[in-house]
């Protein structure tokens, strides 16, 4: 009977391929919403996630995010150095500052400092160039939001001057590095050169960080860290859930994409639920006469749920198939850059489209199953 | 012919004994079916007759299965179906009785041979095999160059033979044919009549045909009349005041 079930739904196009159209729109609008949403707050962590290096992250007590720090004396880096079991501990400097291209056009970027000696702080990956420019003067490294922002019309920005709070910056390279949340541009030059990028207050040193030495956990590293220096100190993953949970817990994204994936939801729910209850209704007299003829309720179920599922595993492949085709076309954009898909995304999907299904598929059968077999006579 | 469905001659194929039908309509209940006390032997051809309203669609209705009497027993080849669960209930449809719809209800989307196996499909037979043997079955109601096409591709007269095909491809004891010929013209009627004599009459076998249509009267082997809820005739032929 799942083979006649299968058949009389294909065979009505027209609603086969609304129920189609119901189930790949809810799953597309649902993965690819979670998809940007968990995509868009992990970039909260991207300051983190761009040092591979840094096992433990140290800062004042106040700071919380790698963007919202709160600067600490040049000593603290002695103090971190001089706990057991640290490695090594280099400097790192995150600062905002202006930018003035030749065009004369300004921009806000962020500067990175990292340490003179193992450009520690600086993304692994280099799109262009090497990561050895800046040892040269007044270099800096862009990031390839800023290639796009700053110089949109240009195959490489590598040889532009620019003029960063008044002073001189050439462009040496360009780093693979994943984007900021706000898809600010950044500059990476050294640390002494962003200490000169960035005049002003007496402290300007916004982390250190720390390699732990072997045999020692990072997070038991952190905790003698803060112990025997009361400064702040959170491993790698804890600051980078640091940075999501502000994203989360200070702006109304969630929310709002909370919303529209509600909405997919009750679209889905709606579109399915109408084609469903018409493409019943139109069968009903055929599902009357399959029931006097002799087939019982059990059967009549599988076959509703046959239908629901053949249209649910179409559906939600090709709502899955869109969501990883707006992947792979928007990625070449640095916004979408390292947009992924969680393996957790399209398992909440597949429960979202499996409750839609329960949901549409629960009335129809109910219809279904009240039809008394006695009424094809009538 | 498998034992059970072995049948002696001109023993009642169905049974009915003091069956009642009420039916509640607003605060009252309408009685469809007074005591109906009546035996349908096997082999012959059976038209239960009446205007509309008379109660025969009902009767039908509770003799083939699928619709419970007021009360009153129902006895089909010796087996009391409503004192069977509603499960072995339907089995016992799915065994036993062949049903002729007046609208055929054949599924759109399948092809004539995949309808006329339906029956075959419900029981579990695999689609191929039970395709090939409504086939046969369309073969012998001359239509089996028609069996690859779906319904709307067919013209009513086939449409109502891939009915007919359905109704009798799993060799049913009893067979419920519902106005075969109310859109028909009356030549095409006594064609319809005709094939249903022909490939639905069997010694072992009952077939019960509810119609008003008066062009084809004459080719029941038995007449009931039903009116009001009571049977008022039973005979070879129609009373002279119908």
């Amino acid at each position: 009977m799942i083979w006649i079930a299968i058949r009389m739904l294909t065979g009505d196009r027209t609603k086969f391929y609304g129920l189609l159209f119901g189930i790949a729109f809810s799953t597309l609008l649902i993965t690819q919403q979670l998809t940007i949403f968990v995509n868009l707050i992990e970039r909260g962590a991207s300051g983190v996630y761009n040092v591979a290096e840094a096992e433990v992250w140290v800062m004042d007590p106040v700071s919380r995010t790698t963007d919202i720090a709160y600067a600490m004396p040049t000593t603290a880096l002695d103090r971190v150095r001089g706990v057991p079991g640290v490695e090594w501990a280099v400097p790192h400097l995150r600062a905002n500052a202006a930018v003035r291209t030749d065009t004369g056009d300004l921009e806000q970027v962020a500067i990175i400092g990292v340490d003179d000696a193992t450009l520690i702080g600086l993304p692994k990956g280099m799109v262009e160039g090497s990561r050895a420019v800046l040892s040269r003067p007044d270099s800096v490294i862009i990031d390839d939001v800023g290639t796009t922002r700053m110089f949109p019309d240009q195959p490489t920005p590598v040889g532009e001057v620019l003029e960063l709070n008044d002073q001189r910056a050439v462009i040496r390279g360009m780093a693979d590095s994943i984007p900021s949340f706000t898809s600010t541009v950044v500059l990476y030059t050294r640390y002494s050169q962003a200490l000169r990028y960035v005049p002003g207050t007496r402290n300007r040193l916004s982390f250190v960080l720390a390699g732990a030495a072997d045999g020692v956990a990072a997070a038991e590293l952190a905790r003698r860290i803060e112990a025997q220096t009361g400064l702040r100190a959170r491993t790698r993953d804890e600051f980078a859930g640091d940075g999501v949970d502000f994203i989360i817990e200070n702006t109304g994204i969630p929310f709002n994409f909370g919303i529209t994936v509600v909405l997919g939801f009750i679209v889905g729910v709606a579109i399915v639920g109408l084609t469903f209850s018409l493409f019943i209704r139109d069968n009903i007299r055929q599902f009357g006469a399959l029931k006097a003829i002799g087939v019982t309720n059990g059967k009549i179920v599988r076959m509703v749920a046959a239908q629901a599922g053949m249209v649910g595993a179409v559906g939600y492949a090709l709502g899955l198939l869109g969501t990883v085709a707006f992947i792979w076309v928007f990625g070449s954009d640095p916004t979408f850059k390292g947009f992924y898909i969680p393996w957790q995304i399209p398992l909440m999907s597949l429960v979202a489209v499996a409750l839609i299904l329960a949901i549409t598929g629960f009335f129809a059968l109910r219809n279904v199953l009240r039809t008394e077999p006695a009424a094809v006579f009538r | 012919m498998s034992p059970q469905n072995a049948q002696t001659d001109h023993t009642a194929a169905i049974s009915t004994r003091g069956v009642t039908r009420d039916f509640p309509a607003g605060q009252d209940v309408i009685t469809v079916l007074h005591g109906i006390d009546l035996d349908i032997r096997a082999g012959e051809l059976t038209f239960l007759v009446g205007e509309s309203g008379s109660g025969k669609t009902t009767l039908i209705s509770i003799m083939c299965g699928i619709l419970w009497p007021t009360e009153g027993e129902v006895q089909v080849f010796g087996t009391d179906i409503y004192d069977l669960t509603d499960t072995a209930l339907v089995e016992f449809r799915l065994a036993n009785i062949g049903f002729i719809f007046q609208q055929y209800n054949l599924i759109p989307s399948i092809d004539a041979a995949a309808n006329a196996a339906v029956p075959l499909i419900a029981r579990g037979m695999a689609v191929e095999e039970a395709r090939a043997q409504a086939t046969e079955m369309l073969d012998a109601l001359n239509i089996a160059d028609q069996a690859d096409k779906l319904p709307s591709q067919l013209s009513g007269g086939q449409q109502q033979r891939v009915a007919i095909a359905r109704a009798l491809v799993h060799e049913p004891r009893l067979v419920v044919c519902d106005e075969p010929t109310a859109a028909l013209d009356a030549k095409s009627g006594r064609r319809v009549m005709d094939l249903l004599r022909e490939v639905a009459v069997a010694e072992d076998r009952a077939c019960i045909i509810v119609t008003h249509d008066n062009r084809i009267f004459d080719m029941a082997d038995r007449i009931l009349v039903l009116e009001d809820g009571r049977i008022t005739h039973d005979g070879k032929d129609m009373p002279e005041e119908h």
